[in-house]
């Protein structure tokens, strides 16, 4: 299989299957569409006629031959021979937990999936109990996988900031005794920040998610206070205080745009002239009758939008400055295997939540779906019929993703919208589909022309 | 070539023969918390 494109005046060629990018020219990728494998050594004859009209005989003849070179090489038109490994990971430890040490939240954000943070359960806080023994669990769990990630969510962690200190020493009490090293995340809305949770948060996260939407005007739309007023001004100086404490680690400011704002570029660029290098903004996700909902109808906006922002971000490049968009990141030669790319986030098989009262969760956006609920941490209980069907939700054996050139990229999408918004976790949901299809064509194009720069 | 620019030399396929250690980061523990994008994951076979 392979998937070709064309946009900012470079035609690109996708070979699925081994991942190989050819950047060609006109005659090869209009040459694409009259050939099929398995190819033969010598071009077509129809492939001729059809391009003769418009290309020289010689050229379409010489062309083919490289095409064919490709072929040889088994980087075009390679074939999809992945499936046997698609079972590789079903006897997975878990490796990751988020808690969810509050659902309780100090902002009623507008779009947010969680219920305005209570994920429709009732604001409760974790006990340090609870997360206590959700470390032993995933040390339990994780076998013989040492590198163990924990991440701090809510509603709002900071809520609950006592507990997350403990949690964490907790863990580090027992990396040597069982030989686990743990790797902190905490999202936060920077609302509670303070100088010395900063501290904190940037001497034992790994990685911190700073929840803003952009300029001023449109994060205080939708991210609001409790009394109904704005949330920016109260996080920003934080955010900025924190990300330049925080040196080289890592750190997002993740945004969400919505049908509001279409034009995002404008808050990414906000957010950037703010300080932060280090981003990502992200399509709401939301049932189509909110009004800030994305639908396909705004899709040709949010295309042509992610062809703006990467514009922008060329320019950026032109001028020796520097930032990292989250969703553009595309690394070619180091990336993850394809094994890896089979199933994705590992939901319910590598990665778990826990909700405050204990129950289990296949991760935080199945939160108080009784029907997704594995376990909990109270009787010892874990449904390993559902960590299998989890395990099982692989690109192939899900119809959309198995046709589909973006599989190796996306990996199956989330399982949360899937089944959410799409009726079952094997199903595609289709505009969230749209929108990786058209982000992973920009970071593609991104990508190629870096590599072209560098002489490649 | 004349016509045509490879401009990656990973080819999945290797990648598969020797992968699914599993050491990586949960993808979702990454930045996004609501969909995926795998293929911008390190990989930490030998980290």
């Amino acid at each position: 299989m392979i998937h070709k494109f064309f946009n900012n005046g470079m035609y690109i060629v996708l070979d699925v299957n081994s991942g190989g990018v050819h950047v060609v020219d006109e005659l090869a990728y209009k040459l694409l569409d009259h050939i099929s494998p398995p190819l033969a050594k010598d071009c077509p004859e129809q492939a001729i006629t059809a391009l003769s009209g418009e290309f020289s005989q010689q050229d379409i003849r010489e062309v083919y031959s490289e095409l064919y070179e490709l072929y040889e090489q088994k980087i075009l038109f390679s074939e999809d021979d992945y499936e046997k490994y698609a079972l590789t990971a079903v006897a997975s430890p878990i490796k990751a937990l988020c808690l969810l040490v509050a659902l309780d939240c100090n902002l009623r954000c507008e779009y947010c999936f969680a219920g305005k943070g209570d994920y429709g359960k009732g604001r409760t806080l974790m006990d340090i109990q609870t997360a206590k023994r959700a470390i032993d669990f995933l040390i339990e769990k994780s076998a013989n996988r040492r590198m163990l990630e924990v991440d701090f969510f809510g509603g709002e962690p900071l809520m609950n900031f006592d507990v997350v200190k403990q949690t964490v020493e907790y863990a580090r009490s027992l990396e040597e005794k069982y030989d686990k090293r743990f790797r902190f995340t905490v999202t936060t809305n920077g609302l509670l920040l303070d100088d010395e949770k900063i501290d904190f948060i940037n001497r034992e996260m790994y990685n911190v998610v700073l929840s803003a939407d952009g300029r001023k005007c449109v994060n205080d739309r939708m991210r609001k206070r409790v009394d109904g007023t704005g949330s920016y001004d109260s996080f920003m100086p934080k955010f900025k205080k924190l990300a330049a404490l925080r040196g080289d680690k890592e750190y997002y400011v993740r945004g969400t745009y919505t049908k509001y704002n279409l034009d995002f570029t404008e808050d990414i660029m906000s957010l950037y002239n703010e300080g932060f290098d280090q981003i990502s903004v992200e399509p709401v996700i939301a049932a189509p009758s909110e009004p800030y909902a994305l639908t396909e109808q705004e899709l040709p906006a949010v295309f042509a939008e992610y062809d703006k922002l990467a514009d922008k971000l060329r320019g950026l490049r032109a001028e020796g400055k520097h930032l990292n968009f989250f969703h553009f990141m595309l690394d070619l030669d180091q990336g993850p295997c394809a094994i890896k790319r089979l199933r994705g986030c590992g939901c319910g098989n590598e990665y778990a939540a826990v909700s405050p009262d204990g129950s289990i969760y296949p991760c935080h956006q199945f939160a108080g779906v009784e029907e997704y609920k594995m376990g909990s941490l109270n009787d010892g209980s874990f449904n390993t019929d559902m960590k299998l069907q989890f395990a099982r939700a692989h690109v192939y054996s899900k119809p959309e993703c198995s046709r589909c050139w973006a599989k190796f990229y996306c990996s199956g999408g989330c399982n949360a919208n899937n089944y959410l918004y799409a009726g079952d976790i094997l199903n595609a949901y289709k505009l969230s589909c749209d929108i990786e299809k058209k982000r992973l064509e920009c970071a593609l194009t991104l990508k190629a022309e870096r590599l072209i720069e560098q002489g490649v | 070539m004349k016509h045509i620019k490879t401009i990656n030399k990973a080819n999945l396929k290797q990648s598969a023969e020797k992968g699914g250690c599993g050491k990586c980061q949960a993808s979702c523990q990454s930045a996004c918390k609501t969909s995926c994008t795998v293929a911008n994951q390190k990989c930490e076979r030998d980290a």
